[in-house]
């Protein structure tokens, strides 16, 4: 029996350790789709966190009844319900927002992201504890998505959410809201994100030699 | 005419990888060597022209006649991962050649977000069976041509130095954007 790592942990790895775009690079595609604009960055990330939570407690309740082989087909399945009742709900709901996510809110079912956490995790380990690891690897997500989208609309429009931040005279980056823009700022936050981790790592090594 | 609007359209003016954001995963996982890549390109030209023969027909006479449209993701999702499935067993019966040129490729299309974006995009804008095959076409060599640009590009990359943080994935977002920038010149020419 492996050593049971605390709850709280499984929360927070989520959000940095672990991090579904900084760390493991996976839902790039939505990722850098979508991020036009904070508030489409939002609805992204709430729409992908529910069909991760949900998916992950039902692939974890029947992980024992499900035989190995097919295991990947049932998955999807269960995936694809929960990404239809998101996609009806939102076209019944908010249809703007609905329409300006277009096709990929039903592509949320081939994000890695989903998939990668009910192989890598929901399928070994208990309900309650695979919701928790979701609710974490969810939150990070949405919160990678906020980021993002928050940069790119700053930058792009003045706005965050809509509301003015910058002053009138800055000139917008209208590459920032192109395709273009999204790559460059996914790129530099990924180096970023890796200068960072290196440079806490030698930090901490040197607090160890000089504790020595 | 339409039929060459729609296939240009999909290969440079709306190129699937470059403004769409559909396919980043193979287009960072598989984009280190141009051989691979024109091998990745071609499955995946393969396996679109016929997802979107039977996505068009599962759309038309299935889904459309008796008001299903609610099982469009997953029958489109169902039908996608058999269909890699059985072109691979095909392939594996017909060409042994061609098999090991593609093989390893075929099994990772199945979670490949550009042909169930397909199969979507054709379904949304309600598309002939004609138009769908050129569409899926288009689509398939705009993918094929990003793709082996970014090889190359990559391969040259190596020899650059690049700083330690930005090896790897960082790099190929910030080359791919700038691919986006001179792929948006392709915008005016229809």
């Amino acid at each position: 029996m492996k050593k049971q790592v605390s709850l709280h942990y499984e929360f927070l790895k989520g959000l940095w350790e672990i991090h579904p775009i900084f760390k493991q690079a996976l839902g790039l595609c939505p990722t850098l789709a979508v991020t036009v604009s904070a508030i489409n960055g939002l609805a992204m990330g709430l729409a992908t966190t529910f069909v991760l939570i949900f998916s992950s407690v039902i692939i974890s309740s029947i992980r024992k009844i499900v035989p190995s082989q097919v295991r990947i087909a049932t998955y999807i399945l269960i995936i694809s319900t929960f990404v239809t009742i998101v996609d009806l709900v939102m076209k019944a709901k908010f249809p703007e927002l609905s329409k300006a996510l277009g096709p990929f809110i039903p592509l949320i079912v081939v994000n890695c992201l989903i998939l990668g956490r009910a192989e890598a995790f929901a399928s070994k380990n208990r309900i309650f504890r695979s919701f928790i690891d979701a609710l974490g690897n969810g939150t990070g997500f949405l919160l990678g998505l906020l980021v993002l989208g928050s940069i790119r609309e700053l930058l792009g429009t003045k706005c965050i959410f809509g509301f003015q931040i910058l002053p009138d005279g800055f000139s917008t980056w209208m590459v920032m809201i192109l395709p273009a823009g999204a790559f460059l700022t996914l790129g530099l936050l990924l180096g970023f994100a890796n200068a960072y981790t290196k440079w806490k790592k030698e930090k901490s090594k040197k607090e160890i030699l000089i504790t020595n | 005419m339409d039929l060459i609007i729609i296939f240009i359209g999909a290969a440079l003016i709306n190129n699937f990888v470059l403004s769409y954001f559909l396919g980043i995963c193979p287009f960072i996982g598989v984009s280190s060597k141009i051989s691979s890549a024109v091998s990745m390109g071609l499955a995946v030209i393969f396996v679109m022209t016929i997802t979107s023969i039977v996505s068009w027909l599962i759309n038309n006479l299935i889904l459309t006649p008796y008001h299903l449209e609610f099982l469009t993701i997953p029958s489109f999702i169902l039908v996608i991962a058999s269909l890699v499935q059985f072109v691979e067993m095909v392939i594996k019966k017909v060409s042994s050649a061609i098999y090991r040129a593609l093989g390893i490729f075929l099994p990772l299309i199945t979670t490949n977000c550009a042909i169930l974006g397909l199969a979507l995009f054709a379904q949304m804008r309600d598309y002939t069976l004609i138009e769908s095959i050129f569409f899926a076409l288009g689509a398939g060599s705009g993918f094929t041509l990003a793709l082996v640009i970014m090889a190359g590009i990559r391969e040259e990359l190596e020899l650059a130095n690049v700083p330690e943080p930005f090896q790897g994935a960082p790099i190929t977002l910030i080359v791919a954007g700038l691919l986006a920038l001179t792929f948006m010149g392709f915008a005016g020419i229809i």
